[in-house]
């Protein structure tokens, strides 16, 4: 095992990690902000895929679908919030699993019904398609690209939420909601933008992820899964922790595929165990949450 | 108005010794889950016998959804035997769940046509005068392409398999074969079964490894990720991909687009096999399905024909359609194939093929033919 395997590996857990990133934040921050737990949010992440593969093939470009699809998601999102979610905000957490649990099973469905049950694929962008050199090794492009992507979307909504007057307004509202509505925030409607952007970045790494993984009517359930183990390593509520959890989970997974494939598929599960029992708030909670 | 009643009565009459008449079968397969797509081709495939046979009212058909789960397969298995009484079984893609119903059906005494599962046990240590298998087994899948993987001068492999009892089997036999010829797998890996979508480490472990040529067994939504992952990292010269055909099969290959161009894999049937039953076969599903067939389109339809000649033969009731099945011959659109008797598994050729690109789409070229693959006994004891 020379160099190059290290820094290969090392690729393959970054981009992974980026994925997680994309995926946990929306889950993170809705959970933090409305004290929700959205399990159909891996759902949504799918039928970004799926929406992601309808949109390249009527715009004939992937970046039709890259586009297209968050916005779609949001869309889903947007019905979902005004039809189920706001009513459900004071209904308790174990009516939230229940309803959201269920939701996964009607978008599985709908993506059954709609896309079929053989798996589909999406092809990445023509100028992406190979692979670039970097550090010693060749490395397929389009990975890259979702590792640039993840580690642009962490540095804006860095940005956004401690340096702009909006992010001081949802970090108030996640530490103290009554106060900051109080304050004269509208909480009702910072809730429905943050839950839409949630959903968009849900969306975005579905069709981000299509042309990786390709399109299954398993990959909403089967994400949901590390996605929540991120969320609860990392941390409720808070951009640090879901960016910290995901790298670790990230890390752990892939260097478990490389080195002990049977263990892999529980080491993050042990680690899960391990923060709950020491730190059930995870290892960089949000102050409120 | 008594003329009227009579006449209504005769007919009631008819329509019970008619439905006494029907052979029913239970179709026990996944319809969700990983292998969805599957169960589907499988039950067209089987529906498309009967229907150009025109014999489609002689059969009851019972469906039940395996999910793919063992424990699923089993209840659903003693829910087709118990309660509905059917009078064979016919179906079960995934080896586990093959698995987990072999001593049930054993049992009681219900034939069992087994359509897509390879588990080798079935037909091997664990055979059973009650199950028959039209489809392969694993043994018989991957063996052939280790053994001519060797003969073209390939010195070492790695291999790569999802972590289930399919996937072991493939690569044991692959291994064997292999190593028979005189080459030598310097490494492989199991991927954990239906979790693994990231197959980025195992693949950079593959091509660390230096071997120079890399056989994997993957199926359905894994194949798909997996083919696609693998052309992504440009491997094509280094590590030139071979394996068991459902790595590439005609139902999925298009989803994995140019990455699956110069894939060799083996297979038990592939839409370009030249004979005059599969031409018109192939003719008959492209206009109704605009597509081509797939082996597993092929496993149903031959489930069917192998149904229906032993009921041509006088087989009425489990027992006699058990034993009826046994040795019998037919021609399928993979060519002549044969239920061993001393197995219960199918004898059938087995052709090495390359996906290669035609016009806008990919199709299926042979370079080479295994006649009449027949796995061994392994211990099966039928009598």
């Amino acid at each position: 095992m020379d160099a190059g395997f290290w820094v290969l590996q090392f690729l393959n857990a970054l981009q992974y990690s980026m994925l997680l990133f994309l995926l946990s934040i929306g889950l993170t921050v809705i959970f933090g902000l409305l004290h929700f737990v959205n399990l159909a949010h891996g759902a949504l992440y799918m039928m970004g895929a799926y929406l992601g593969i309808s949109a390249a093939a009527l715009t004939g470009s992937y970046w039709g679908a890259f586009v297209l699809a968050p916005l779609g998601v949001t869309l889903i999102g947007a019905v979902l919030y005004f039809t189920l979610i706001d009513r459900l905000r004071g209904a308790g957490p174990m009516n939230q699993v229940l309803v959201t649990f269920g939701l996964i099973f009607v978008f599985l469905d709908i993506a059954r019904l709609g896309w079929g049950d053989i798996a589909l694929g999406l092809d990445a962008p023509a100028a992406m398609s190979g692979t670039s050199h970097l550090l010693g090794v060749a490395y397929p492009t389009y990975r890259l690209f979702i590792i640039a992507l993840g580690a642009l979307v962490m540095a804006v909504l860095w940005i956004i939420l401690s340096r702009t007057q909006i992010g001081a307004m949802i970090r108030a509202s996640v530490e103290n909601g009554d106060m900051a509505a109080a304050m004269g925030i509208n909480v009702g409607r910072l809730f429905f933008a943050v839950f839409c952007v949630g959903c968009a970045l849900a969306g975005l790494a579905g069709v981000v992820a299509a042309p990786v993984f390709s399109a299954t009517t398993g990959m909403g359930i089967s994400i949901l899964i590390p996605t929540l183990i991120v969320v609860v390593i990392g941390g409720l509520g808070s951009l640090q922790g879901a960016i910290v959890g995901s790298l670790i989970v990230g890390f752990i997974e892939t260097v478990g595929a490389a080195f002990l494939p049977s263990f892999a598929a529980v080491a993050s599960y042990l680690l899960l165990a391990a923060i709950l029992v020491l730190r059930p708030q995870g290892l960089i909670p949000a102050r409120g949450a | 108005m008594k003329k009227l009643f009579l006449a209504a009565a005769a007919a009631s009459l008819l329509a019970v010794t008619g439905a006494s008449a029907q052979t029913k079968v239970g179709v026990l397969l996944p319809y969700s889950g990983t292998y969805a797509a599957l169960g589907n081709e499988i039950t067209l495939g089987f529906n498309m016998a009967l229907e150009e046979a025109g014999r489609s009212g002689e059969f009851e058909l019972v469906r039940e959804d395996t999910e793919a789960k063992p424990p699923v397969g089993l209840a659903k298995a003693r829910k087709l035997v118990l309660e509905d009484e059917v009078d064979v079984i016919m179906g079960l893609v995934s080896s586990g769940v093959l698995g987990a119903v072999r001593d049930f059906v054993d049992g009681a005494e219900v034939p069992l046509i087994v359509a897509n599962a390879g588990n080798d046990e079935a037909t091997g240590e664990n055979c059973s005068p009650y199950i028959s298998r039209v489809s392969f087994s694993n043994r018989q899948v991957s063996g052939p392409m280790g053994e001519w993987l060797a003969e073209q001068g390939v010195k070492t492999a790695y291999t790569l398999a999802p972590d289930y009892a399919a996937g072991h089997q493939m690569v044991e036999a692959f291994t064997q074969k292999f190593t028979e010829g005189g080459g030598e797998v310097v490494g492989g890996e199991f991927t954990p079964f239906g979790q693994t979508s990231d197959f980025g480490p195992y693949l950079t472990n593959a091509k660390s490894s230096g071997a120079e040529a890399l056989f994997v067994f993957y199926a359905g939504g894994e194949a798909i990720s997996f083919v696609k992952q693998y052309g992504s990292f440009d491997l094509k010269e280094d590590l030139p991909l071979y394996g068991s055909g459902f790595v590439t099969s005609p139902l999925y290959v298009a989803a994995e687009g140019d990455a699956a161009v110069g894939v060799i894999a083996a297979l038990h049937y592939v839409p370009t096999v030249d004979n005059e039953i599969n031409n018109a076969f192939v003719e008959t599903y492209k206009a109704a399905q605009n597509k081509a067939p797939s082996e597993f389109t092929i496993q149903g339809y031959d489930a069917a024909k192998a149904l229906m000649a032993a009921v041509d033969s006088g087989a009425s009731d489990r027992a006699s359609i058990a034993k009826a099945l046994r040795g019998l011959k037919f021609d399928s659109p993979r060519g002549a194939v044969e239920i061993d008797a001393a197995t219960n598994n199918i004898v059938h050729d087995v052709y090495i093929y390359e996906t290669v690109k035609e016009g806008d789409g990919l199709t299926q070229k042979i370079l080479g033919t295994i006649k009449a693959v027949r796995d061994e006994p392994h211990g099966c004891q039928l009598d």
